[in-house]
């Protein structure tokens, strides 16, 4: 490796939080462990970096794209990620699909300003998130 | 589809906790890599989400530490030695070593007639660096 795991480092809180929500409640873990963990989880993005870049070059691909990264795992044994993986990435594309079009909106609602003076939230379809708000610790958005 | 992204997500609701700006700049360290498309950046950020929770469960499952409410980090280093899984991470999480008991290693080496040349480090089990 070119760079010392250390330099390309995760956030900690966000790193703590998540092993905190796998593991049981009332379970402790050590400085050290928490750590540790953080550095693996760099190691592994290398790892799955480096592995999904193999599929790319062998379509004669420059760009990594999600296909490459779902072989990634498959061929370092993480077949267990696949689904949620797959699941969770038409999530996301659904979310980013609807940011586009909110934005969208907003371009055309900007030219005609006379028409929305207050309720614009109303004319937004019910299933998307209100405009470009980044996902808060909010309760999920009903339908 | 709300509910959907609130069950996957292992966070606060959140599709993705880990900053994908972050991951990025883990990914681009690697020299060979040119582009990464967003939905990559996504997925490389989610399955190392899942990464860290199945390295943290399955080190409490099989860790041989005598404490039942605490994960460490010799927990984590059996974990690398011992499954398959993780064995790319035994470098960087080796087994611990005390200072003294490598000493005396060293020693018993030099005893028998073989004198090891990286004799100068080990002293700091975390600055071994062996890769």
């Amino acid at each position: 490796m070119a760079e010392r795991p250390e330099d390309l480092n995760l956030p900690n809180a966000v790193i703590t939080r998540i092993i905190k929500e796998a593991l049981p409640d009332g379970v402790n873990i050590s400085k050290e462990a928490r750590s540790a963990i953080s550095r693996a989880a760099s190691v592994f993005v290398l790892y799955a970096t480096s592995c999904a870049n193999n599929f790319a070059m062998k379509g004669k691909r420059k760009t990594l794209n999600a296909g490459d990264v779902l072989s990634a795992m498959e061929e370092m044994e993480f077949q267990r990620f696949l689904a949620p993986l797959k699941e969770s990435l038409e999530v996301y594309r659904r979310e980013q699909k609807g940011k586009k079009e909110a934005r969208k909106d907003k371009d055309k609602k900007a030219d005609s300003e006379e028409q929305d003076k207050s309720r614009e939230e109303d004319n937004d379809d019910d299933d998307e998130r209100m405009e470009e708000e980044e996902q808060n610790d909010e309760e999920e958005v009903d339908n | 589809a709300e509910m959907a992204a609130a069950r996957l997500s292992g966070t606060e609701n959140r599709l993705v906790s880990l900053p994908l700006s972050r991951i990025r700049v883990i990914m681009k360290s690697s020299p060979e890599v040119s582009s990464i498309n967003q939905d990559a950046l996504f997925l490389t950020a989610k399955a190392t989400e899942l990464f860290v929770q199945y390295l943290a469960t399955y080190s409490y499952k099989h860790g041989r530490g005598k404490e039942k409410n605490a994960l460490t980090y010799t927990d984590l280093s059996h974990t690398a030695e011992e499954c398959e899984t993780f064995q790319f991470l035994a470098d960087i999480l080796p087994k611990k070593i005390l200072a003294s008991k490598y000493l005396k290693m060293l020693e018993k080496e030099k005893r028998d007639g073989e004198v090891r040349e990286d004799d100068d480090e080990g002293e700091e089990e975390e600055d071994e660096d062996k890769a």
